[in-house]
C-alpha cells in the first residue's frame, strides 16, 4: 500500500450528499480482472452522457461538460470534497480502487459509510471527517478560488488552507500508523517476516517433502 | 490432558504466531490458483511491487470458465467465446508466466478442476495446509490436509507472505458407522449428513469424518464427502490417514519418493485424532439407514430419500422453515408431498469437483451401459474432472458407453456446476446434477437443480425421472408398457 504522510493537492468539490458506491463505480465494471483501471469509469454516470460498458474506448464517449471533474480548473484534483454519507451502498472494494486509480488521495466529508471507510484505508486513501459547517465553508472557498489547494499533514493531523487557516482532524491511532507506514494486512504480516522465515526453515527440515525444491524427485513433464 | 484431534495437530504444526486479538498466522504449504479469484491478487502484488513468497508452493489451472466442447477446446484459449471468460483465462496464463508459477494450461492433459487436479498429481499431501480461492477446497481434507477456501484478498496475502490470518475453529466429529447398502455412495452419505445437521450445522467447526463407513470409502469417495463440508457450514472437512490414503499417493508425480517417501509415511501415520481426543460436538449416523438421496429444494439441506416425498410446508411448525420450504417449492415447481420418483428431469449433469473422478464415471457408466437416455431428456452430459480422468475413462471405454447411451462426452472443467461457461440450465428446467449446490439460479437463471450421486444421475437420465438406481432395471422394463402417465 502507498504510504501517506503529507499531501498537497488541488481540491474538487462534489456537491452532493449520499454518493453511493454504484455512483462511484457502476456494477457493469465489476467483471474486470483488475483493481486498477477503474479510474476512467469513476462516477461514470455523472461524467459521461452515454451508458458505459467495460472495455469501451472512453476517449470516444460524449462527456458531460457540467460535471465538476470535467471542468478544466479541476483537472488533476487529488483531494475530493464531498457531502454527508459519502460511499454508502454495496461493499465493493472497487469504489476505493476507482478513486485511487483516478488519483484521489484524500476525501473530505462530514461523514462516510462504514464499509467504504474501511475499504478506503486499506487502499491508501485518507478519509477526513470535518463538521458540516467547516465542509460548507470549504465548498464556498473552493468554488470562489480557482487553483484552491489544501495541505494535508497526517502526522500532525492538520489541514492547512491557502489562507493559512489550520483545520485539525481526528483519526484512530491504528489506521494512522498503517497509513503512515504504508501497511496493509500484507504489510503487517510482513513485519513478522523473520518469524515466518524461522518457521519455514524448521518446517522444511522436519518435512522436506512439502517443499518441491527439496523433494526427492522433481516431477517432470506430463504425468501418465 | 486429553489427546489432540487431527485438526489440533495440523493447526499446531503450522502455527507461526498467535496475536493478542486471537488471530493467528498459519503457514501455507500449497496454494491452488484458478482464473476467477486470482487476477486481482496478482494485480495487487504488482501494484505493491511484491513477489510471491515461495513459487513452488503454488500450482495453477483454469477450470471455472473453460468451454467443454471438443470443438471449442481444439482452439485453446481462442476457442473461448465469452470475452470476459477469455480474458480471465488469458490473464491466469500471463500471470503464471510472469511470476514463474507452474500452470496446467487449457489443453494440457493435467488441466482440470483444481480440486481434482491437486490430489491427482499428489500436490495435495497429508499434513499440508492447502488454500484455494474457492470454497470447495475442503475436498483436500480427505488427505488429512488442513484445507481452506479463501477470498481474493487472502489469495494475495498467501502469495505474498505464505501465511494466512486465521482463527482456530472448534472440533466436530461426524461418525458414520456400519455398512452402506448396495447402490448407496459417498455422495449419499454427505447429503444425508447435511440433511441431518443442516447447512449451518458445521459453522465455526472443522468437521472430521470418521467411523467404519468412512474408513471403507476409497480416497475418491472421501474427497466427495469432504468436498461438501462447506455445504454443512464448515470451512474445513477432514479424514485421518490410513492405508487407503497412503496407497493412493504412491507414485503420484508430486509425492515424495525413495527414503523421503518412507519418512513421509511415518509422519503421515500420526495424522489421526488421538483415541482420547475430545470433540466439541459429535454426530453419529447409521450407514445402513442411508438411502440414495435427492435434493428437492434450493439448499443442500433440503434432501429426501429416493423412496420419500417432497415435504409439506403446512406440516412444519417452525415459521422460518415453513416459509423457506414454501419458497423453495415454488421456485422448484414442486407440489407438497409429491413423490421424489415423480420429479421429471430435463437435463442431466455428471461432473464437478464433487463427482467427476474416475470412480464416479465408472459408477455412472455401469448404470448407463446398454441403455438409452430417455427421449424427454434434452441434454445429458458427462464432464470429466481433469484431462487425465478423461484419458483414463476413454482407455476403459467409458466414453463409448456414455455416447452409445446418448450422453455427451465433454472436455474437463467446472462446466454446469456454476454455469460460468456456456453450459447452463434454461429457466424452469429440472436437472439431476452430481454437483454440490442447488441455490436458485446456480446452474442458470431460473434453473432447478437436484443434487444426486453419479449413479442416481445416470439412472434418472435413463428413466427421465428420479428412480431408485437399485430398481432401475425393473422400472425401465415396466416403462416400456404405457402405464406411467
Ligand atoms: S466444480 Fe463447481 S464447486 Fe467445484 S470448483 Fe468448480 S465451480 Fe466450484
Amino acid at each position: 500500500m502507498q504510504k501517506f504522510d503529507r499531501h498537497q493537492g488541488l481540491v474538487a468539490p462534489l456537491d452532493r450528499a449520499n454518493v453511493d458506491t454504484d455512483l462511484i463505480i457502476p456494477k457493469q465494471f465489476l467483471k474486470s480482472i483488475k483493481r486498477t483501471g477503474f479510474g476512467v469509469n469513476l462516477f461514470d454516470e455523472l461524467r459521461y452522457l452515454d451508458e458505459g460498458y467495460p472495455g469501451q474506448d472512453v476517449s470516444q464517449r460524449p462527456v458531460n461538460p457540467d460535471f465538476v471533474l470535467n471542468q478544466p480548473r479541476y483537472r488533476d484534483a487529488s483531494v475530493l470534497l464531498a457531502r454527508r454519507n459519502f460511499g454508502c451502498g454495496s461493499s465493493r472494494e472497487h469504489a476505493p480502487w476507482a478513486l485511487a486509480d483516478y488519483g484521489f488521495r484524500v476525501v473530505i466529508a462530514p461523514s462516510f459509510a462504514d464499509i467504504f471507510y474501511n475499504n478506503s484505508f486499506k487502499n491508501g486513501i485518507l478519509l477526513i471527517t470535518l463538521d458540516e459547517a467547516t465542509v460548507d465553508r470549504l465548498f464556498k472557498a473552493v468554488e470562489a478560488n480557482e487553483g484552491y489547494r489544501l495541505d494535508v499533514d497526517l502526522e500532525q493531523q492538520r489541514i492547512t488552507t491557502p489562507e493559512g487557516e489550520i483545520l485539525e482532524f481526528g483519526i484512530d491511532a491504528f489506521r494512522k500508523h498503517c497509513l503512515l507506514n504504508g501497511l496493509d494486512d500484507i504489510g503487517l504480516t510482513l513485519q513478522d517476516d523473520a518469524a515466518i522465515r524461522e518457521f519455514e526453515q524448521k518446517h522444511r527440515q522436519a518435512r522436506p517433502w512439502l517443499f518441491r525444491d527439496t523433494l526427492h524427485v522433481e516431477p517432470q513433464g506430463e504425468a501418465s | 490432558m486429553a489427546g489432540q484431534t487431527l485438526y489440533d495437530k495440523l493447526w499446531s504444526q503450522h502455527l507461526v504466531k498467535e496475536r493478542d486479538d486471537g488471530t493467528a498466522l498459519i503457514y501455507i504449504d500449497r496454494q491452488l490458483l484458478h482464473e476467477v479469484t486470482s487476477p486481482q491478487a496478482f494485480e495487487g502484488l504488482r501494484l505493491a511491487g511484491r513477489k510471491p513468497w515461495r513459487l513452488d508452493a503454488n500450482l495453477a489451472t483454469p477450470d471455472h470458465n473453460v468451454p467443454t466442447t471438443l470443438l471449442e477446446r481444439a482452439e485453446g484459449n481462442t476457442g473461448i467465446k465469452d470475452p470476459v471468460s477469455l480474458i480471465q483465462v488469458q490473464t491466469l496464463d500471463d500471470n503464471c508466466e510472469a511470476f514463474g508459477i507452474e500452470e496446467f494450461r487449457i489443453n494440457d492433459a493435467r488441466q482440470g478442476i483444481v480440486h481434482v487436479v491437486g490430489p491427482e498429481q499428489g500436490a495435495t499431501l497429508p499434513g499440508m495446509t492447502v488454500v484455494c480461492g474457492d470454497s470447495h477446497t475442503a475436498t483436500h481434507g480427505a488427505f488429512a490436509a488442513l484445507a481452506h477456501g479463501i477470498g481474493t484478498s487472502e489469495v494475495e496475502h498467501v502469495l505474498a507472505t505464505q501465511c494466512l490470518l486465521a482463527q482456530k475453529m472448534k472440533n466436530m466429529q461426524v461418525r458414520v458407522e456400519g455398512t452402506l447398502g448396495a447402490g448407496v455412495t459417498a455422495k449419499d452419505i454427505v447429503l444425508a449428513i447435511i440433511g441431518r445437521i443442516g447447512t449451518a450445522g458445521g459453522t465455526g467447526y472443522a468437521i472430521e469424518f470418521a467411523g467404519s463407513a468412512i474408513r471403507e470409502l476409497s480416497m475418491e469417495g472421501r474427497m466427495t464427502v469432504c468436498n461438501m463440508a462447506i455445504e454443512a457450514g464448515a470451512r474445513v472437512g477432514l479424514i485421518g490417514v490410513d492405508d487407503t490414503t497412503i496407497d493412493y499417493l504412491w507414485d503420484r508425480p508430486y509425492a515424495p519418493r525413495g527414503e523421503q517417501w518412507d519418512a513421509a509415511v511415518a509422519d503421515w501415520r500420526e495424522l489421526v485424532s488421538d483415541g482420547d481426543a475430545e470433540f466439541d460436538k459429535v454426530v453419529t449416523l447409521d450407514a445402513a439407514e442411508i438411502e440414495p438421496q435427492v435434493s428437492w429444494g434450493t439448499s443442500p439441506e433440503m434432501v429426501a430419500n429416493i423412496s420419500g416425498e417432497v415435504p409439506d410446508p403446512d406440516a412444519v411448525d417452525d415459521e422460518t422453515v415453513k416459509h423457506s420450504y414454501t419458497r423453495a417449492l415454488s421456485y422448484m415447481g414442486l407440489a407438497p408431498k409429491q413423490k421424489i420418483t415423480d420429479i421429471r428431469l430435463d437435463k442431466i449433469f455428471i461432473g464437478s469437483c464433487t463427482n467427476s473422478r474416475i470412480e464416479d464415471l465408472r459408477e455412472a457408466a455401469k448404470v448407463a451401459k446398454g441403455k438409452k437416455v430417455a427421449d424427454s431428456i434434452k441434454l445429458a452430459m458427462v464432464v470429466p474432472g481433469s484431462g487425465l480422468v478423461k484419458r483414463q475413462a476413454e482407455a476403459e471405454g467409458l466414453d463409448k458407453i456414455f455416447l452409445d447411451a446418448g450422453f455427451e462426452w465433454r472436455e474437463p472443467g467446472c462446466s454446469m456446476c456454476l454455469a460460468m461457461n456456456a453450459d447452463k440450465l434454461g429457466a424452469g428446467e429440472h436437472c439431476a446434477s452430481t454437483s454440490n449446490r442447488n441455490f436458485e439460479g446456480r446452474q442458470g437463471y431460473g434453473g432447478r437443480t437436484h443434487l444426486v450421486s453419479p449413479a442416481m444421475a445416470a439412472a434418472a437420465a435413463i428413466a427421465g425421472h428420479f428412480v431408485d438406481v437399485r430398481r432401475l432395471d425393473a422400472e425401465t422394463a415396466g416403462a416400456a408398457q404405457p402405464q406411467e402417465a
